[in-house]
């Protein structure tokens, strides 16, 4: 028998398989996925939201417990822990030697992303050279892995784990760490969670996922049945506007669509819904997820003309082009006089003043409803762009209930040698929106709390063991 | 622009924004009927992109959107400087490319994903083209594809040369012949005719090639300046890129990092050059103090030889033996016994350079001296040809970027 049974295979899971094997703990982690899928999003993530007094290495300026806890607390309209949350800012600031030392290395803020340079620290590679790194130290430390290994049940002795199964096989162990994720691959249950509209039609369906397949829910659902206090949301998704073309699973990041404010967003009626220019696009791009999901067929259209160019992200896809707003509707398959008269509408609002993409500027639109209120330029240079925009799932808010020492509760009683890392309890300090790289933040976090723990758990079990004999 | 290969033609992709991918599968057929029909709509030449060129656009443009390798090397840096990668750039970025294999391992993208990213691979495909079609004369530019066969051929003329000419020559390989009297077998002035001749044209041929591509790629970065230069130069020398950008090294079996091949590198291109200088000594000894070789064990030429030469046999053994273990799909591996026959060349011309010293006393001298030449003659001549020529077309790679990177980026992307 293991002393500690990691199930997960993502950023939270290796932080916790680490530290528990640092600890002199024995321990198996189980990775549903296999090998070139493992990692699950944290393959997809690229920084780490990070708590510094001073600049530091790779990060300026300082960004004090205080802000960042403010930061958190905006984004989350205060649905959040406090003690948690602190917990995890200050472990943030911390955290990146321990990092280091098992192979994850940064790199300075990428070109286009100087708006978290301050904040966010970026993994060298993005988050699946952070996964690569966390499974060598790993192997060379003697965890031992298994890819292809879904845990579906979990046997319990009141609040105690026993031996985790997937399929006929079963593992014992002494201690346990549940880091599998959340629901946000598993379709059926999106489409529960999102249900029907007016319109009779089923949102869900026209999602995409943006990061891993192998996020089933399996786990959560199996713990909240087995009586785990839960917490998060259970409708709830983090859900953003990305390329109507991108695959169905592990788009990632490269799928995001940024000419939004640059340009105005119709819906399948060629009609605007929403003020493109509310605020700066990395503010903004989290609303545009559900915007789209409301409007019939969860679909959307940016809209841009040869102004924008240059001026975002380039998009993975190429939009469609055209010479003529007449053009560009036939193109997008668009009631073309509606998409005319609409587009005609809103350049003859444009209030043009001095257009400055870096500050809330003052071009804005006048007696247009929905207005655009800041960088409201009339669409009027040839060629036309159009970018298809669904609502594209980042993660969902459902957890299980923890405390600072990352324990399963049940009935609020905290289990002994049950712990829960990542995902599975990210809803305890983010139970609503969503802040750049604070998912690692807590990941990292709960990750080596939960590690450390389940060490500590596994040897008072066999001090226990050994007094009994 | 030299001829470009005429079969699997494709169009330059001239615009990023081109409308058409629906799905990654159908993304070059689209994108290429829609870029011909702007191309004739234009009146501006179509340059015509390969397969190869436009596999590297596709993925440039996924990169770009993605930017997370930005700190391993000098190629993303200089892709977010660019929204859309005609020729000229992705033979630019695809020659700035040092296979490190970062990138691979580290994408989220990579297979089987199905947007199929694998950058060093993509770029080495396109190397072989660059040097194919900037070689000179361009009909030799064929050797680079059939390379196991060029370099042979090379070797068995090598040797054949120098065994004949021996045989041949007075004294003779099979006559006795005054221990470590060199020249009694080949007059001195014959071989440095003939090895001075084979240098220069490999040099000129490497030139040619070379001034060729930076004409085509290197368009607003034609003027150099000292510290650009000065940055490229250390850049080459030190190998910068195969240090992962964190200095922990490059990949080769797997996702770990490594030096081995940097080191490796140094011994070999280090050893290559002290043996080029023993060389370059021995001649000015030879004319300009009138000592004839051979010289005694702790003379210039003999030490600097030796200290090459055995750079030359550990480095080269060290990049076969990584060469050898590669993770398959990092570099195009169809590419490997090209960069195998090189290193086997440089392995047997400091194998027999060093062999020729320790036994220049003996009875073997003269088959060893011959056999030695012979390599080193086909070594020399297929320079332009084979895998040395990264060396040359890289160099150029990198002076670009340090001449780019100084200006300013037009481009204002999420500048909010």
């Amino acid at each position: 028998m293991v002393d500690v049974l990691v199930i997960g295979g993502g950023n939270a899971a290796l932080c916790a398989a680490l530290m528990a094997r640092e600890a002199g703990a024995s321990v198996l982690l189980l990775e549903a996925a296999p090998r070139e899928w493992r990692g699950g999003n944290s393959q997809h993530t690229r920084n780490l939201r990070c708590m510094h007094d001073a600049p530091q290495d790779v990060l300026v300026d300082a960004y004090p417990e205080e802000e960042y806890w403010q930061d958190l607390l905006k984004v989350t309209g205060g649905i959040t822990n406090e003690h948690l949350a602190r917990l995890a800012i200050r472990a943030s600031s911390s955290c990146r030697p321990w990092m280091q030392k098992h192979g994850v290395r940064f790199q300075p803020p990428l070109s286009g992303a100087l708006h978290v340079a301050r904040t966010n620290a970026f993994f060298m590679g993005g988050g699946k050279a952070l996964v690569n790194a966390y499974y060598r130290s790993a192997e060379a430390l003697g965890v031992q892995v298994r890819y292809e290994t879904p845990v579906d049940t979990i046997e319990l002795d009141g609040g105690r784990f026993v031996a985790a199964r997937s399929g006929n096989q079963r593992f014992e162990a002494r201690a346990c760490v549940l880091a599998a994720g959340g629901f946000e691959s598993n379709r059926e249950w999106l489409r529960e969670a999102w249900g029907q509209n007016e319109r009779g039609e089923w949102p869900a369906d026209n999602f995409l996922i943006r990061g891993t397949r192998f996020n089933m829910g399996v786990l959560l659902k199996y713990m909240i049945e087995a009586g785990a206090d839960a917490i998060g949301d259970p409708a709830q998704s983090h859900c953003v506007a990305i390329d109507a073309r991108a695959p169905l699973y592990d788009g990632g990041i490269c799928t995001r669509i940024d000419c939004v404010s640059l340009g105005v967003v119709v819906n399948r009626d060629a009609e605007r819904f929403y003020d493109e220019g509310e605020d700066f696009w990395p503010k903004r791009y989290a609303i545009w997820g559900r915007l789209v999901a409301q409007q019939a067929g969860q679909i959307g259209y940016s809209i841009i003309d040869s102004k924008a160019i240059g001026r975002f992200m380039p998009p993975v896809f190429p939009g469609e082009k055209a010479g003529t707003l007449e053009e560009l509707a036939r193109k997008l398959g668009l009631p073309e006089a509606r998409f005319v008269e609409t587009l005609e509408r809103y350049n003859a609002a444009c209030r043009v003043g001095t257009f400055d993409h870096t500050a809330l500027d003052d071009c804005h639109t006048e007696g247009l409803a929905p207005p655009k209120t800041h960088w409201a330029r009339p669409i009027d240079t040839p060629p036309f762009y159009g970018y298809a925009l669904r609502p594209g799932i980042t993660f969902t808010y459902l957890g299980l209930k923890t405390n600072d020492r990352s324990q399963v509760y049940f009935n609020g009683e905290p289990s002994d040698n049950l712990f829960v890392a990542g995902e599975m309890m990210a809803g305890n300090v983010l139970g609503k929106g969503y802040t750049a790289g604070v998912g690692m933040s807590i990941g990292t976090a709960f990750g080596r709390i939960a590690g450390s723990e389940a060490a500590r758990a596994a040897v008072q079990t066999t001090g226990a063991y050994s007094a009994a004999i | 622009m030299p001829q470009f290969r005429q079969q699997g033609l494709t169009v330059q992709q001239s615009d990023g924004l081109a409308p058409g991918r629906k799905h990654a599968a159908t993304f070059e057929s689209e994108k290429n009927a829609h870029a011909t029909q702007r191309g004739t709509a234009r009146v501006i030449p179509i340059v015509p992109m390969t397969e190869n060129e436009t596999e590297v656009a596709r993925q440039m443009q996924i990169c770009n959107a993605c930017r997370y390798c930005e700190g391993f090397c000098a190629v993303f840096p200089a892709m977010t400087r660019r929204l859309e990668f005609g020729k000229a750039d992705v033979n630019y970025l695809a020659n700035l490319c040092h296979n490190c294999g970062a990138c691979y391992h580290a994408c989220q993208y990579a297979p089987p994903h199905e947007f199929a990213v694998n950058v060093p691979k993509a770029m080495a495909k396109v190397r072989l083209e660059t040097y194919t079609e900037y070689a000179w004369p361009a009909a030799f530019g064929a050797l680079y594809k059939r390379n196991g066969v060029t370099l042979s051929v090379a070797l068995a003329g090598g040797l054949a040369l120098f065994l004949l000419l021996g045989t041949a020559m007075d004294g003779g390989l099979a006559a006795s012949v005054a221990p470590a009297s060199l020249y009694a077998i080949f007059p001195h002035d014959l071989l440095a005719a003939i090895f001075g001749l084979v240098f220069l044209f490999a040099i000129v041929a490497l030139g040619v090639g070379v001034t060729r591509f930076w004409r085509d790629v290197a368009a607003n970065t034609a003027s150099v300046s000292a510290p650009a230069l000065a940055e490229a130069t250390t850049n080459a020398l030190t190998l910068k890129y195969l240090d992962g950008g964190h200095g922990d090294g490059c990949n080769e079996a797997d996702d770990g990092f490594t030096l081995a091949r940097r080191r490796f590198h140094h011994l070999t291109f280090y050893g290559f050059l002290l043996c080029f200088a023993a060389t370059v000594v021995a001649t000015l000894y030879h004319y300009v103090l009138g000592q004839p070789a051979p010289y005694p064990l702790l003379s210039a030429p003999v030490l600097l030889g030796t200290a090459g030469g055995i750079g030359l046999v550990v480095g080269p053994a060290g990049l076969l033996w990584l060469n050898l273990r590669r993770h398959p799909e990092q570099g195009d591996a169809r590419q490997r016994p090209m960069d195998r026959g090189f290193i086997a060349l440089l392995l047997l011309t400091s194998v027999s350079g060093l062999a020729l010293l320790g036994l220049r006393d003996t009875a073997a001298m003269p088959w060893l001296l011959a056999v030695h030449l012979g390599i080193v003659i086909a070594l020399f001549a297929t320079l332009p040809y084979g895998k040395f020529a990264h060396g040359v077309f890289r160099s150029a790679a990198l002076l670009k970027s340090s001449i780019e990177k100084r200006q300013r980026n037009t481009l204002s992307l999420g500048s909010d």
